[in-house]
């Protein structure tokens, strides 16, 4: 295991050394959201009772905060590797393709873990947050920041520049954590929308996610929790499996 | 004893390119071993087929003894690579670098050893520098290092001297004997062929995706290149009995082919009968350039 735990090492280095640009900027950027739209919206929103909006808005933005940096670790990492041609010092040694694909992901979660962690530290300055199930939010967390792990590696084998992965991230990424109800409940969308959301992913993870912390949500924990380990051993599979045939890794 | 590597029947096809057409080589523990050959010969395909960057269309390919596709984890352990291209890890120290590397390969404490490394590659003073501030020729050391960490029983150097001073060159091809000497089976490929001819005991030269020649450099010079001897006589005319033989001519100076060193005698014979004394004689052995650029041809 020293191969699989040396890979994960360098993984979390890579990111602690540029450290400004993967935890410094998305804890400044994900705060500024939480500043501006906790001023504009404290006093017109409430979504659960005894809620505030700020207290609502926090866990959201974590998890949002959580997911992007989750993808961006792995998907980052293995485009540049791809990219600059220093992949070969990870082909070359003698990994299991499962090894690559855990060192990734557990990486990819530490990220996510530290950003989220600065983010919910710093949203206490707006809001107190109960924690109602800390097990539900450490899984919704973990889990989560797995999901996306595992995309960021699926998104970067597939992509064969900084365009497309760009794209995947802009395009795909992104939206599915904007309209996953960081900033409101689905309760407050027409139906139709309601609908569309359940189709996210990405909503169950927030959803549980506030879970852990007031004990109220727009779904069932059990029930989210299911479904996203659902979404994540079908991106691990595929993900596994093209690992395991070189797809665009080994020619 | 084991072959080193072993390649058997090996074809590799990208798309419409049949870049590698039935390659069968064996190399034993302990040659230096020269691969030569034209750009887009197939070299650094059948090195990356190899090291497992990439997979064979067909046939077999085996380093100690392990296969490089099924028993892949033994092969690559066996394996060292110095990759053709300059690419390095933009985020890590000389030192970080090494380290990580043991770490891939299963060396948990490998300073020791990455210390001696760092020393006989004239590294020592940048171990804590990182990667992508050094000259292309001190990152180019570095890919020989990340190469020779878990101390590969072969290695494979893929133009390892390409843009290198010649003071590295010199230092790198010391240091590769000694692992030569030690017993470790090395792998060349090379654009300067006198370092193949110096080096190397026996050659393996591609062209197209086959192996067109494999045999000792001793031998591939004897069979596919003469011998040369350049002389200056007095009076400066050439006898008629010797004017097939004649290479090259300007002034008193004559260049003549030789099959072998023991026509010489015979030459020097036909000089004295006709009556032209010889003022200065040398030698002009073939080599390896004119034994590459008459099978490429």
């Amino acid at each position: 295991m020293t191969g699989l735990y040396t890979l994960f090492l360098k993984e979390v280095l890579r990111f602690f050394k540029v450290s400004l640009q993967t935890i410094l900027s998305p804890l400044v950027t994900t705060l500024l959201y939480l500043l501006i739209f906790s001023h504009v919206l404290e006093a017109h929103v409430h979504v659960y009772p005894g809620v505030s909006y700020t207290a609502f808005l926090v866990p959201g933005l974590v998890m949002m905060a959580m997911l992007q940096n989750a993808f961006a670790n792995s998907s980052s990492s293995l485009i540049q590797s791809k990219m600059t041609g220093n992949i070969v010092f990870i082909l070359l040694p003698p990994f299991a393709y499962w090894e690559f694909y855990a060192a990734y992901v557990a990486a990819s979660v530490v990220r996510g873990l530290v950003v989220g962690l600065g983010v919910g530290v710093g949203g206490l300055w707006f809001a107190d947050l109960p924690l109602a199930h800390p097990f539900w939010l450490l899984a919704f967390a973990v889990l989560g920041c797995a999901v996306l792990g595992a995309a960021g590696i699926l998104a970067s084998l597939w992509a064969d520049d900084y365009d497309k992965m760009a794209a995947v991230q802009n395009f795909i990424i992104v939206p599915l954590t904007f309209l996953s109800g960081v900033f409101y409940s689905i309760h407050s969308l027409p139906p139709f929308w309601q609908a569309v959301s359940r189709y996210n992913p990405f909503f169950y993870l927030i959803d549980g996610f506030r879970y852990g912390f007031f004990g109220v949500s727009d779904v069932s924990p059990a029930e989210g929790l299911l479904i996203v380990a659902v979404c994540y051993l079908a991106l691990s599979l595929a993900t596994l499996q093209l690992l395991r045939s070189g797809y665009k890794l080994r020619k | 004893m084991i072959p080193a590597l072993h390649v058997q029947s090996v074809h590799k096809r990208f798309g419409d390119l049949h870049a590698l057409r039935g390659i069968d080589l064996t190399v034993e523990q302990g040659e230096f071993f020269a691969l030569l050959g034209p750009n887009g010969a197939g070299k650094t395909t059948l090195i990356s087929l190899l090291a497992g960057l990439s997979r064979a269309t067909s046939g077999r390919l085996a380093v100690m003894g392990r296969d490089v596709v099924d028993d892949y984890r033994q092969a690559r352990r066996a394996l060292g690579v110095v990759p053709q291209e300059l690419v390095y890890d933009s985020f890590f120290t000389v030192r970080e670098v090494l380290r990580f590397q043991s770490g891939y390969f299963g060396i948990r404490r490998n300073d020791a050893w990455i210390d001696e490394l760092l020393e006989n590659l004239g590294l020592a003073d940048k171990a804590d520098a990182y990667v992508r501030n050094l000259s292309g020729g001190m990152k180019r050391r570095v890919l020989v290092a990340q190469a020779l960490v878990h101390k590969p029983a072969v290695v494979v150097l893929d133009e390892p001297t390409a843009g290198v001073d010649v003071e590295l060159r010199q230092s790198l091809w010391e240091f590769i004997r000694r692992l030569n000497r030690e017993g470790h089976t090395i792998v060349l490929t090379t654009h300067y062929l006198e370092e193949a001819e110096t080096l190397c005991q026996r050659i393996a030269l591609l062209k197209q995706g086959q192996i067109i020649a494999l045999d000792t450099t001793a031998n591939l010079l004897a069979s596919h290149a003469t011998s040369q001897v350049a002389l200056r006589l007095d009076p400066p005319r050439l006898p008629e009995a010797l004017r097939a033989r004649l290479c090259a001519a300007e002034g008193e100076m004559f260049r003549l082919a030789l099959q072998s060193c023991g026509e010489l005698e015979g030459v020097l014979a036909s000089l004295r009968e006709a009556g032209v004394a010889v003022r200065d004689l040398e030698v002009v052995k073939p080599d390896l350039e004119e034994v590459f650029l008459e099978l490429v041809k």
